[in-house]
């Protein structure tokens, strides 16, 4: 969705203001919510889902609340979204069910298998050929999802590069919704800076962003990129096309209708807070 | 209204109650109240364990921090086999030291010179590699960094005391995705008889994320 928190080449935010002796966490309550975040988070949504109820937030709120405040809106909104927890719950702390889960909770000892292993978004399945090669030209698309999507406005509909074909990675624009992982190719994009800023900005400065294939076009060429970046990274590397054959390929294969997100509410301050 | 401030020293401006967001203590009562109950309701539900809670903190509070970055950028300056891999491969490469997972399944390393300067972000929230570099710090999580480091990233870096030449490029890596980058920052002169671990003294968060480079002075 087109919010507040996608911030990217916005101007009006001053400066950068640090805290110094900073602490990890300022309160106790925001230690607790990070681990209980952390813990919970499962339960009521995917990552991207979680990603975007803090999208959801009321703007001001979101722009005047601090970062843990996020991720208490976000959890409890998702929670009364998903049944976990009722208003009078929150309102009262007492449990009007127990027990809604035969699995037991993680036990401590969990803790650092957990971490260590992580929970990895790349994948087997979904469509695992890359369309694009390394050194490809491409646009992107001028996409505004009522849902959630990682395509930033300051992206949209500008001529980039690929840099890095990273693999097969799990599709936040659906996976925020419940609708499905519809693994795809992901690629590290170049662009100019001036491609992004106009002619003001530095001439020789580039802005890398991690893109989906759904989010990209190729861009028409007659003649293949003279210079090829030299590869950095050992991902799956395809075969040297033409630009010809990549436009076949494209026009043979029609990508599949992306599925409408279904828009959710906006997490107001008043819907997410109860004390 | 703001309005670009390069030449005004910020840092010795007191805190911008606008940015640094501090609650009074009627506030944070109300807070500590609200995940309390929150967090009474998850455990008479069977879904966390208080004990477990503390030890998810405790795990970011000791045995993930910058300090894990070090340790990489180190090795890499002193081992040159290994700078290769951790260019090529970083996640396997960090992974050789023992650092691994959440929020770091996935790693690039992108490795400063004098020509190139590379500086991290995630404009659309806080994506940060947590198992090199910890939690990160307030500012990489606000709004005038994630905002102005994309489009005018030679004044954003002025503010952390980062001036660079006309004639470097500078490369901004906007974490979209759950790829999750580190800088490999220069290693700087006069250091070639220090060793690794003295060496990885030297290296810090901020020089990781990219917004300083390393220096031999603390």
């Amino acid at each position: 969705m087109n919010g507040v928190h996608d911030m990217g080449g916005m101007t009006c935010f001053g400066p950068v203001v640090r805290e110094k002796d900073e602490p990890l966490f300022h309160a106790p309550w925001e230690r607790r919510v990070f681990a209980m975040t952390m813990l919970g988070m499962g339960r009521v949504a995917t990552l991207d889902g979680f990603r975007h109820a803090v999208e959801r937030m009321d703007p001001a709120h979101y722009l005047e609340s601090s970062y843990y405040e996020h991720w208490l809106t976000a959890f409890e909104a998702l929670a009364l979204e998903k049944g976990l927890l009722t208003q009078e719950e929150l309102a009262s702390g007492l449990a009007s069910t127990t027990k809604i889960s035969d699995q037991p909770p993680l036990p401590p000892e969990a803790v650092p298998v957990v971490v260590s292993h992580g929970a990895p978004c790349s994948r087997k399945t979904g469509r695992q050929k890359p369309r694009f090669n390394v050194g490809d030209r491409v646009t992107t698309k001028n996409l505004n999802p009522t849902g959630h999507t990682r395509l930033p406005r300051y992206v949209r509909g500008r001529a980039g590069e690929i840099h890095i074909v990273h693999g097969t990675f799990v599709y936040p624009d659906t996976n925020a919704h419940s609708q499905g992982e519809r693994p795809q190719p992901l690629y590290c994009v170049r662009f100019d800076a001036r491609e992004l800023w106009g002619p003001n900005a530095a001439r020789r400065d580039h802005l890398y962003i991690d893109l989906w294939e759904d989010y990209l076009t190729p861009v028409e060429s007659s003649q293949p990129a003279t210079k090829k970046p030299r590869v950095i990274q050992k991902a799956k590397i395809t075969s040297t096309k033409k630009a010809t054959s990549v436009r076949k390929a494209a026009a043979t294969k029609p990508t599949a209708k992306k599925p409408q997100a279904k828009g959710k509410t906006v997490i107001t301050k008043r819907t997410a807070q109860r004390s | 209204m703001s309005t670009q401030h390069d030449d005004h020293d910020h840092h010795s401006a007191g805190p911008d109650p606008r940015t640094l967001k501090h609650h009074t203590p009627a506030q944070t009562q109300a807070l500590e109240e609200r995940v309390r109950k929150i967090e009474t309701l998850l455990v008479a539900k069977g879904l966390v364990n208080p004990a477990t809670l503390d030890k998810m903190a405790e795990t970011y509070e000791h045995d993930l921090g910058p300090m894990n970055g070090a340790r990489v950028v180190a090795r890499a300056w002193t081992d040159p086999a290994y700078k290769k891999r951790l260019l090529t491969n970083a996640t396997a490469a960090i992974g050789e030291l023992g650092f691994s997972g959440l929020q770091g399944e996935h790693m690039v390393v992108v490795e400063n010179t004098p020509k190139v300067h590379n500086v991290v972000t995630c404009t659309l929230c806080s994506c940060y590699p947590w198992p090199v570099l910890g939690l990160p710090p307030t500012w990489y999580k606000s709004a005038p960094y994630r905002s102005r480091i994309v489009i005018e990233p030679r004044s954003v870096l002025r503010e952390f005391g980062t001036d660079l030449d006309e004639s470097v490029e500078i490369r901004v890596w906007d974490s979209s995705a759950e790829i999750r980058y580190m800088v490999l920052p220069e290693r700087p002169r006069g250091t070639e008889r220090m060793n690794e671990a003295d060496l990885a003294q030297l290296v810090t968060r901020d020089a990781m994320i990219g917004v300083t480079k390393v220096t031999t002075k603390s």
